[in-house]
């Protein structure tokens, strides 16, 4: 028999909830706040959102942060893929611990130190810096990601069925075309997600990366910001929580979906 | 049989060699190196016409000068210092709030859980950026937590701009990467262990110190880790939180870069604070490498 929570189990919930909580709630409610002032409520409002559209820069800086994103998380998302089937699938191959060490140290590596080494190979290599050296920088960043998500599901996938299609006469890749790419395909789905997140939060990165005339969101936010609180920035970031709280609610619902079915189809 | 597979690392091991190691060999070749008045603002640079010649002449340029001006300046010492004791204390903290709140998802039932798994998930997406700003408007001196003070008629505190709004920021920030690999391990602990001491005698307590937390080791570790490594190092927290009196390597990092200019020296900064980290990423790597040996 499980325990249930104790009192102390729901204190503690509430109090880690709430701390992890309220600061999103306010800025969300101090978006749609008709006062500029954090402390008065002036009545609810969309005007900061009308003054959005307005925002040329703004504009500017989101359409280019949207394609850096979709551009670096799908090609990271091949890239980890990969990655991840080299680590589950190809045993102990020559350069084995130096590969698994660099897909794993940009998890943990200060992004300040990722973001100067980048900026001076660019500096190396002379490229300009702009839209093209923020996409490479973020997709070396992401694909990390990628690949432990990925990783992590064929790691408990059963091999047996790769097996079985080859000996039935598939090729490797025909067999992990029809076999194993349907089943690890939520798994990739959610790391290009993770990748793409990723990018569209990244500050530092892009900061040391980018040049004149490729400010992403996040670098614009942060020019902003560093003057103090205001309306037009409290709903941007609402934008931004809501794009992220949605996919992640219809990638929870999609899981509980496809498990429910996978147990219909178990029982029938 | 699937030996080929390796092959699959081939594309990923060449970007990564390229976009990631490379680098980072570039970072300590500049640390190597002196300013300059030129573009790119370091010397030497390598002269390819002259052949080996130039090569060595490149060599014979490189010296530990920046790290002579940095072992000299007090002020970075004391960064790194103040990065590490704001990393640690930062750290324990998100453990002390982290661990209840694991402790507490897991024993929920299985349809809360998920609900709740998603709840800690949800702000780990969010970004840092905006989740830090969030708080500056509640710590400022006109902010909505000295108002609540004000209606409680007690003295308004002045927070944003010191060490402590940073100290916050930091376990505010870091939470759900302490709460995820605690729940994942306090989660699959087998329930029945917990019967077994409680019909031993051992009362709630004692069976959580000797049973539940020993076991729960292996993810204290791996949350302190993904918090203390990156908290060392970050940039966003002090520099939108914390005032002059907060200093943090990451943040002096940039300065040095954007501010001040000094190429090689931020080079050195790095490569002196990557130097600090080399412990706990590989202790990092060790335990990913044994989990990963665990569940295969």
């Amino acid at each position: 028999m499980r325990r249930g929570p104790s009192w102390f189990n729901l204190v503690s919930l509430t109090v880690g909830f709430a701390f992890l909580y309220l600061p999103i709630v306010l800025l969300v409610a101090w978006s749609f706040n008709a006062s500029r002032l954090v402390t008065v409520w002036g009545g609810f409002s969309t005007k900061w959102y009308v003054a959005l559209l307005s925002d040329q820069q703004l504009l500017d800086a989101a359409w280019v942060t949207l394609r850096v994103g979709l551009l670096s998380a799908t090609v990271a998302t091949v890239l980890g893929t990969l990655a991840a089937i080299a680590l589950a699938r190809g045993g102990r191959f020559r350069g084995h611990t130096l590969f698994s060490g660099m897909i794993y140290a940009p998890l943990v590596m200060p992004e300040v130190i990722m973001g100067l080494a980048l900026l001076l190979l660019f500096v190396a290599l002379r490229f300009d810096r702009g839209f093209w050296t923020v996409t490479l920088a973020h997709t070396t960043l992401t694909l990390s990601y990628v690949a432990v998500v990925v990783h992590s599901r064929l790691i408990t996938f059963d091999r047996a069925l790769e097996e079985a299609a080859q000996d039935l006469g598939a090729t490797p890749a025909r067999a992990f075309m029809s076999v194993t790419l349907p089943n690890i395909f939520p798994a990739v789905l959610a790391g290009w997600m993770l990748a793409f997140t990723l990018s569209l939060d990244d500050l530092v990165i892009a900061s040391f990366a980018s040049g004149p005339g490729a400010t992403t969101l996040p670098m614009r936010i942060y020019s902003q910001v560093r003057l103090g609180v205001t309306p037009e920035i409290n709903a941007v970031c609402t934008i931004l929580i809501a794009i992220v709280a949605t996919g992640v609610i219809i990638w929870s619902l999609a899981m509980k979906w496809r498990s429910a079915g996978a147990a219909r189809q178990a029982l029938a | 049989m699937n030996r080929p597979r390796g092959r699959a690392a081939l594309l990923p091991g060449l970007w990564l060699a390229i976009f990631f190691a490379l680098p980072f060999l570039l970072v300590l070749r500049l640390s190597l190196s002196d300013t300059a008045l030129a573009i790119p603002p370091y010397a030497p640079q390598i002269d390819w016409s002259q052949g080996l010649a130039g090569l060595k002449a490149f060599f014979a340029g490189l010296d530990l000068e920046k790290y002579r001006q940095l072992g000299e300046d007090r002020l970075y010492l004391d960064a790194y210092l103040s990065s590490l004791r704001f990393a640690a204390a930062g750290t324990g903290l998100a453990l002390l709030v982290g661990y209840p709140m694991a402790y507490g998802m897991a024993r929920c039932r299985p349809g809360l859980r998920s609900l709740l798994l998603m709840l800690v998930i949800l702000p780990f997406w969010t970004s840092f950026l905006i989740r830090v700003y969030a708080w500056i408007g509640i710590l400022k001196p006109q902010g909505l937590l000295n108002a609540f003070l004000g209606l409680l008629g007690l003295e308004p505190l002045t927070l944003l701009y010191t060490p402590t709004a940073v100290q916050i920021g930091l376990v505010y920030s870091y939470l759900p990467f302490m709460v995820l690999p605690l729940y994942a391990a306090l989660e699959r602990q087998d329930q029945t262990l917990l019967e077994a001491a409680a019909d031993l005698g051992a009362s709630p307590l004692k069976s959580f110190w000797q049973v539940t937390f020993p076991l729960s080791l292996p993810g204290v570790i791996a949350g302190c880790l993904l918090c203390f490594i990156p908290m060392v190092g970050e940039f966003v927290i002090p520099d939108l939180l914390g005032g002059p009196g907060s200093l943090m390597i990451g943040r002096s990092i940039w300065m040095e870069f954007f501010a001040n200019r000094d190429w090689p020296f931020a080079s050195a900064v790095a490569v002196v604070l990557l130097v600090t980290l080399i412990a706990p990423i590989l202790l990092y790597q060790r335990q990913q490498a044994k989990a990963l040996e665990a569940a295969t």
